[in-house]
Formats: structure tokens, sequence, C-alpha cells
């Protein structure tokens, strides 16, 4: 009986703690489904965003980036698909065994190796980086007969940017290359990151980097379903790209090369632009370079022979290196001393084959002097006594007032970056370049030899050629530009680029048309007479010696340095002489004077450009001659003058 | 005469047979089956059709185990926890190890055998023996020795280091002590106790058990290593809504990004693809099973039945909490299976096991009255 109640009480506790424990489990499960209720109810969205972005990839797709192609449609870059063996290294345990094994099937250079370290670096694991580029059909045969053992490697079909022409016109055009950190802020700078995603070149000089945004083209998308290895499982949806717009350059090709072989294997520039609307028909920085070997990466030794080389190929002497007009800052300064009623075309003066200023005695290179010469005379023969006196006359203000109208001494906003501004010399630009108060003050000789082009005087060939279109087109200016048109390749709409007159400077016609006259007899009588003997059109022109005073910057070469003294040659020419439709600068470094080297490239491009004449054999120098040896060259019986320029 | 024979022998089968469980059971066998089949789509199809061996082969043990009376099952209880016990000894001195654990030993070079997995049910076995033989003079002393029985093979569990088996066992073996009658002071003394010992157990923990808990408060501190598993499984859960993303559309599931998906984390393939509806169906299924347990407890005529399925009832409890719980992100994350869903033999066959040992406790309380 009493073990009978034991048994009945514990009966009752054990079903006491049952229940207890159902209530336990209970609860316990009420606290599981709150923490699903939240999960899945609740914060269904959050979560479901969560698995979306983790599914899905947006992968850019890389619009084609315009082509580039000079006035008459010659293509002077474009896009080729070539094939690369890429390598995705989330699908691959060991890279460098894979390496090493597909470099038994296909020539791995340790260049290729570099790269594809630098690209493993710089992106996400699940993407597919380029080991080899540029495959041979037969290097894409032996491959894909192997694929199978090389899971995670691909071939792929690639665009790659090339320059059909080479070296010809490489200044203009620019050159892609990888997109560095300056580019990158760049790209911030313009608001194009999303645009830029997945892209990996950019322009970097010339018309490539100026009409970078137009060239690049919209990035499409494609949204991947991708798993947690990063593996691509299928494409949901995608929007195409838009691929760049194409270029419709100023440039004559034809032109451009003429002028290109006709420096031979000389340093210098030339610019030739059609003087009614600016636009440039060839502009040559002589040497040049190959931008095809920037395509794919330069080489190291590429680029240390490009960059240490003494003659600069770089450098776009065309509008960044400036020179020391010379004498074809003369028809200039007559120009000048039309415009401010300083000279009559009649008035005369008598050259004694010297000029005193102050106790200083400026020479004429002719000995004994010119005698009575004119405003005409004075441009033809090139006298310099004549000049001397014309900016004595004048003084610095009046000159560089002129000058910097005529658009001298500041940059042209040609549309290809690297323009520099030169140097348009007057006491305010002394004040400011010189520190030393000594040197800052303006003396009134150096505004004599300011009058012959020589001195502080320096400017780029481009600001040479634009300055005399200016006076070519009386007055009117206009922007020099490269690209003439863009062409929509998706609506193959074309868009002219308008280039309205900027700015009228206050020219009288007659006294253009006598600056024409004047220039016309140089390539009739005078310096250029040799070089345009039996032109087929009547053309104008001047010659010009610009002083090499200073070695500075540049490398002590023993052999060389003797070449490096001497003088860079001038020409400026323009034809026809009624309605003038080309005019070039040209500049030869260290070939001595104008007529023989400079004078003989000008007619060879007007005898292409205005008589269709291809030229016939290498340029020969035009031998000077005692008669018509300019006379431009200053020459000092004193060091004293501060700005005297010293040849040692 | 023959075929009425058989007939006889099937009815006098299925009279062992508790039908309420049976329908239980199949349906979470279902229910696993469609998870698992998703979990292994389209790769590994074939563990589909190897569950459903596993499962047949579970179906039959809980039908022979249901045929056994709970006396004969009282009789076999030392020995089964002697030979496991044995088992967990030579684990630990010849075991093979896989993943940094001993678990597993090699009998004869063949069979690989878990035996902390007989543990599971050894354990509310002899302590509900145990309790049984002293029904009538219940004293501390009694406790103390079942304690002893209980922390014993749990050392040799936490040493191999299998911490999911030892809190089951542990829990198994508990709920035994905790049904037959141990007073509540002393629970509470035990829990104090255990709480001051929490420190030292954290010294003596692995660092992968370490960071476990560790992540389980913070899982995004550790995106990648250890919290990448909590946060892929809550992501599944809960973008899976109330309806889910259908079957086999599952993205977190078949993009690979669930770890272990078709065993431990196979929770978060169900809640991805049906949602807190089947979430729901789930925990009601278990809770279904695990009430039917308690009810065939609270109806069982010997201590032995009532401790034992009592027991059994609380392990399929813990067996589901815990997973769940370590899925949903509620609970660190250890290495526990949700039961009848998740792929795998050797759970599946200690899960029947229990279940045949329920029947066997409801359908011979009347025979052996």
């Amino acid at each position: 009986m009493n073990d009978f109640h034991h048994k009945q009480r514990e009966l009752e506790r054990f079903r006491r703690r049952l229940l207890l424990a159902l209530a336990f489990i209970f609860s316990l499960f009420c606290a599981l489904f709150s923490k699903l209720f939240y999960l899945q109810v609740l914060r269904h969205d959050h979560y479901t965003t969560l698995a979306e972005s983790n599914r899905i990839s947006l992968i850019p797709i890389i619009p084609n980036r315009g082509n580039i192609l000079d006035r008459n449609g010659v293509i002077l870059a474009r896009n080729y698909s070539a094939f690369t063996l890429e390598i995705t290294p989330s699908q691959i345990e060991n890279i460098d065994k894979t390496i090493a094994a597909l470099s038994e099937i296909i020539k791995i250079e340790p260049k290729d190796r570099r790269r594809f370290n630098r690209l493993l670096q710089e992106s996400r694991n699940f993407d597919s980086i380029p080991i080899r580029t540029q495959l041979s059909d037969e290097e894409v045969a032996s491959f894909s007969a192997r694929r199978y053992r090389f899971p995670g490697v691909d071939i792929k079909a690639r665009l790659f940017r090339e320059y059909p022409e080479g070296n010809a016109a490489a200044h203009v055009i620019g050159y892609i290359g990888r997109i560095n950190q300056k580019d990158e802020e760049w790209i911030r700078a313009e608001y194009q990151e999303s645009n830029y995603k997945g892209t990996e070149h950019i322009g970097k000089i010339g018309v490539e980097q100026f009409y970078e945004f137009e060239l690049h083209g919209t990035t499409g998308y494609a949204q991947l379903e991708i798993d947690a290895n990063g593996r691509a499982v299928q494409i949901l949806s995608s929007t195409s790209a838009v691929p760049g717009n194409n270029l419709k350059l100023t440039l004559d090709m034809g032109l451009q090369k003429v002028a290109e072989s006709a420096f031979i294997d000389r340093r210098g520039a030339l610019v030739a632009l059609d003087p009614r609307n600016g636009a440039i028909l060839a502009m040559v920085s002589a040497p040049t370079f190959d931008p095809n070997l920037f395509v794919d990466g330069i080489r190291s030794d590429d680029w240390e022979e490009l960059n240490n080389n003494i003659d600069k190929p770089m450098l776009n002497r065309a509008i960044y290196s400036a020179y020391p007009p010379g004498s074809t800052f003369k028809p200039m300064m007559a120009m000048a001393a039309l415009t401010e009623k300083k000279r009559t075309p009649q008035q005369t003066i008598y050259d004694p084959g010297y000029f005193i200023f102050g106790n200083h005695r400026f020479l004429d290179d002719k000995p004994g002097g010119h005698g009575i010469v004119d405003m005409m005379t004075s441009i033809v023969v090139s006298c310099n006594t004549y000049y001397y006196q014309l900016a004595a006359d004048m003084g610095i203000d009046l000159i560089a007032r002129f000058m910097g109208g005529l658009g001298l001494g500041k940059r042209t906003g040609i549309d290809i970056p690297g323009e520099s501004d030169g140097i348009l010399p007057s006491p305010e630009w002394k004040e400011k370049r010189f520190k030393k108060p000594e040197q800052q003050k303006w003396y009134a000789g150096e505004t004599i030899s300011v009058g012959i082009g020589q001195g502080y005087n320096a400017y780029t060939p481009l600001q040479m050629a634009h300055a005399y279109a200016n006076i070519l087109n009386y007055g009117k200016v206009f922007r020099p530009h490269l690209v003439d048109s863009i062409n929509n390749p998706s609506t193959n709409e074309t868009r002219t680029l308008e280039y309205p007159i900027t700015r009228q400077i206050a020219l009288d016609p007659k006294h253009v048309d006598f600056i024409k006259k004047a220039m016309a007899g140089v390539n009739k009588q005078g310096t250029g007479a040799r070089a345009f003997a039996n032109a087929p059109y009547e053309s104008g022109g001047k010659t010009g010696t610009a002083q090499v005073f200073s070695l500075r910057g540049q490398k002590y070469v023993s052999g060389r340095l003797r070449e490096r003294l001497r003088d860079h040659a001038w020409f400026i020419a323009f034809a026809p002489l009624e309605n003038p439709t080309i005019v070039a600068a040209i500049l030869v470094e260290n070939s001595g004077f104008g007529a023989q080297y400079a004078a003989p490239i000008a007619r060879r491009i007007f005898d292409y450009y205005l008589a269709g004449k291809a030229p016939e054999g290498a340029l020969v120098p035009v031998e000077p001659e005692e008669e018509t040896l300019e006379g431009e060259a200053e020459k000092h019986n004193s060091g004293e003058n501060p700005h005297a320029p010293s040849p040692n | 005469m023959r075929p009425r024979r058989i007939k006889l022998f099937f009815f006098r089968i299925a009279a062992h047979l508790d039908p309420a469980l049976i329908l239980i059971v199949l349906f979470l066998m279902s229910v696993g089956l469609v998870c698992v089949y998703s979990a292994s789509y389209p790769d590994n199809i074939t563990r589909f059709n190897s569950q459903i061996i596993n499962m047949i082969l579970a179906f039959l043990l809980m039908i022979l185990v249901a045929q056994i009376s709970p006396h004969k099952l009282m009789r076999l209880a030392p020995i089964f926890y002697l030979a496991g016990f044995i088992l967990l000894i030579a684990v630990d001195r010849f075991g093979v190890v896989v993943n940094g654990s001993r678990r597993w030993i090699s009998l004869f070079g063949i069979i690989r055998i878990q035996p902390s997995e007989i543990m599971k049910i050894a354990m509310p076995m002899i302590l509900a023996w145990y309790f049984h033989k002293n029904e009538s003079t219940l004293t501390l002393k009694t406790f103390i020795v079942s304690g002893i029985l209980l922390i014993l093979p749990i050392i040799f569990i936490l040493k191999q280091p299998d911490l999911g088996t030892s809190l089951l066992v542990g829990a198994a073996g508990f709920s035994v002590i905790f049904f037959a009658g141990l007073s509540w002071k002393i629970i509470m003394g035990f829990c104090a106790g255990g709480l001051a010992i929490l420190p030292f157990v954290w010294e003596r923990m692995h660092d992968y058990q370490r960071r476990r808990v560790l992540t389980l408060f913070d899982p995004s501190s550790d995106p990648l290593g250890a919290g990448y598993h909590i946060i892929q499984s809550t992501i599944a859960i809960g973008s899976g809504g109330v309806f889910g993303k259908g079957w086999l559309h599952g993205t977190q599931t078949h993009l690979k990004f669930i770890p272990e998906k078709h065993t431990d984390f196979i929770f978060a393939v169900l809640a991805e693809e049906w949602g807190i509806i089947g979430s729901i169906v789930l925990l009601f299924l278990f809770f279904c099973l695990i009430v039917r347990g308690l009810m065939i407890s609270s109806t069982a005529t010997t201590l032995f039945s009532r401790l034992l399925a009592a027991s059994i009832s609380m392990v399929f409890f813990i067996y589901a909490f815990v997973n769940i719980g370590m899925v949903s992100g509620f609970l660190p994350v250890v290495g526990v299976p949700l039961p009848f869903i998740s792929y795998g033999g050797t759970a599946l066959l200690t899960l029947m096991l229990g279940v045949g040992i329920l029947m066997s406790i409801q359908t011979h309380r009347t025979l052996t009255k």
C-alpha cells in the first residue's frame, strides 16, 4: 500500500516533469519559430538583396574604341581582333605549374610573365587574365589540340589598337596605354568612372588623349549569375556597349608623309595649316616614334631607347619646343610698323652695315650694308639694320602688344595636349621670369635684338604658322585644329566640328597685301628663290635662323656637340599668293641657314599639296650662295649686352 | 495453410508498430528525400539513391527493434553500454583521424564505426536500467553513480573532440536523471557549477570551437572564415521568404553558397526553397514526433520504459533544435545533423533505432501486463 502510494507519487512527479519538458520544448520551438519568422518574413527583403548580390555579378562589356582617319579616309588608328591566351586564376589550383606546362606548347617570355603577374594583382580572382597576346594561328591550333589538359585556360579574341601608318604623324595621333593612377584621377574628375569599369587602356598623348571621351564609347554590362567560386553559370541580361566615335582629322596623310620624309634624319618640326579655317594639314615632329610599341605595354628596352635618345623622339617639337623666330619675325615686325603707323612702305633707311644703339654696334651680316633700303627690300634681303631701327622706334611694349595680338607667346588652343606658351619678351615677362632685381630690368638694347627675332623671343612652330595664318587672313583668327568631324558608327551620323572666327585683329588689308607681296619677293628674288625656282604656283616665304646659344639640358656628347651648336633653320611659306590655302612653318634644328634645308621642305610639300606632285628622290639641300646668304644673325662686337647670346 | 501463417507472421510484426510514429517518420523522411535531392542536384544525384537505401535499412532496423520487448532491451542495456564504452577507449587509442578529430574506429579494416553514435542510445538505456534497478531506493548515491555513468563516456567523446555528439549524449543522459526525479536543488546547483567552470571549458576548447562560439555573436566579424557558414545559411533562409524560391530553385543552394548543404546545413536548403511554410511544416513534424514520444513515455508501465522513452524524445528534440538553431544563426555551429533529413546513414540508423525502441515500449505495454 505504502509502496503503491510511493509509486503513485513518483509517477505523478514524473508526469509533472514530462509536462515541464513539453513546455520547455514548446517554448524553444517558439523561439526557433520567431527567429525563422524574423529571417524569412521581417528581414526577407534584406536577405533577398544579399542573395541577389551573392549570385549576380555585373561584367562590363568594353566598347570598341573609335577609329581615327585622315581627311581622305586613310585609317590612322583602328582596332583589330587577335587571339590571346588567358587564365582564370579561380579555376586553377597552381598557376605557376599551369604556366610552366603552357610554356611547353606556347612560347611565354619573361615579359609575358611580368605583365601577367601585374594584371593578377590588379584584377579579381575570377577575371580572365591574358598570359600571351597576339597568338599566331599555329599557336592557337597547337593549344586547342591540348586544351583538355588545361582547365581554366582559354583562347579569347580581344581587340587591340593598331596604327597602320606606323610612325607617321605619331605625335598627332598619339597612342593608348594602360590606365595609370593619373589617368584614373582624370577619369574621376570627368565623372567617367562607371563608364571605364573594365576599360584597360586610355589615350596617352595626341588626338587619342584629347578626344578620349569621344573615342571610348559607352560601356555595356552583362548580368552574370555566378556561383560561390565565382564561376559564371548563366547570363541573366545584358546591355550592349556603344562603340566610340570615329574621328576624321584635318590631316592629309599624303602631305604628312611627304613632309616627314623631307626631314630625312634631321630633327625639327613642321606645321602646315589651311589659313582659311585653321585646319592642320600636316604636323611633323622629327624624329618620330612608332606608337604601336605602346599598345601591348611597351617593352622596357624600347622605352629606354625612346626615353634616353638624345634626339628626344617623344617630344612634340611642333607644339612644345619654342625657338627664336630669327628673320621670320621681320615680316611681322613690318606688319606691326605699318599697323602702328611707324613706317610707310616707301620710307627708306640707309644701312651702313651696322646700327649703333647707345655704345653698342649691332651688325648687319652684309659687310658694308645694303645701302638704301625700303620696307619691301628689307624683307626680301632680310636687312637687319632696318629692323634694329624699327625696333628702337617702336619700343618693346608696342612690339609685345602687337605680337601678342597676332597670337605669339600664348597657346593657340589646338586640340592636342602638350602645347607650350613660348616666350613673348616684354618688361612684364622679364619681371615675372627672373628673381634677381638686376635681371628683372628690361634693357633698351634688348629691344633691338627682339626686332630681328633673336634675344628672348621663342615661339613654337605651331604659333608661327598660326600667327602667319592670322595675317594672311586679314586678321581673322581661327583656332588651329586637327579634328574635322566626328562620326557616330551606331547611327552613322557625322557631326562636322565648327571652328568659328575666334577674334579679329585690326589689320589693314592693304598692309597685308603689301606683306604678301614682299614675301612673294623672297621666293622670287630673295632667300627662297632657289628653292622655289620654277614653281607652278606663286608663293610667299621667309627664311630665318634661330641662334642656338645654350646647350642647357642637353647631354654632352662630344662628337655631336659641334653639330648641336649650329643654328636652327626656319622657313615660313604660304601659297598660292592670292587666297592662300596653305601656310607652313618649318624648323630644322642645327642645320644652319633657313634657305638651305627648310625652304626645300616647303617647296616639296607645296608641290605635293598644290600641284599634286609627288617628290622624287631624297631631299637635296640648296647650296648656299654668297649673295643670298642671310644677314639676320646678330653679330655683336661686344659681350656687354646683358642678353648677349654666347655660343659657349 | 502456408499463406495464413505468413499473414499471421506479418500481423504479429505489425502489431508492434505504432501507426502515428510511422506516419510522422515517413513524412519526415519524405521531406528529407526532397531536400537531399535538391542539395545533390545535379552533380551528386547518386546521393539521393543511397539515401533511399539508408532509409530502407533504417526502417527495417526500426521494425526489428520494435519487436524486442523492453524487458529484453533492459537486459541488453549494460552490454550495450559496456561495449560502447570499450570501443570509445579503443577509438582514443587506435582511432582514425579525419578532419582533425579521432572519431572512427576501423573494424577488421572493412567497416568504420563511430562508437560515440552508439552512446546516443546506450546512455539513456544504461541510466534508465540503473534507475529501474534502484527504483525503490532512490538516494543521493544513486544519482551520483548515474552521474559517473554519464560523465565517463562524455569525457572520451569530448577528447575526440566531438562537441556535437557529447552534447547529445550528455543531454540524453541528463534527461534520464532529470525524469528520474533529481531534486531541483541539485539541478540548480549543477547549473551554477556549470556556469562557474565555463571559463575553464573555454580554456580547454579548440581554436575552431572557440571561433564558432565567437562568430555566433558576430558572424560578420569573420565573413570568409568561421562566420561564412552562418552568414550564407541565414541569407539562404531569409531570402526564402514565406513561400520559398521553389524546389531546385534556391540560388544559395545551387550556386554552392551553402556549405555542407546536404548534411548539417540542409535546413537552409529547405528554408530557401520552401520558405517559412516549409520551416513550419518541419517544426510541426518534429513537435509531433516529440509529443508522441512523450505520450508513450507517460503511459509506459515500467520505470525503465518511461525514462527511456522520455529520454529518446528529448534526444530527438535536442537534435532538431541544435541543428536548426545553428543553421539559422541562433546557436553556435555544432556538428549535429538534422534528424531524418540530413544525408547520411549512421545518424539515421541511430534515430530509427530510437523510434523502434519507442514503438517497442508502446506496443509491449499491454502484452507484458
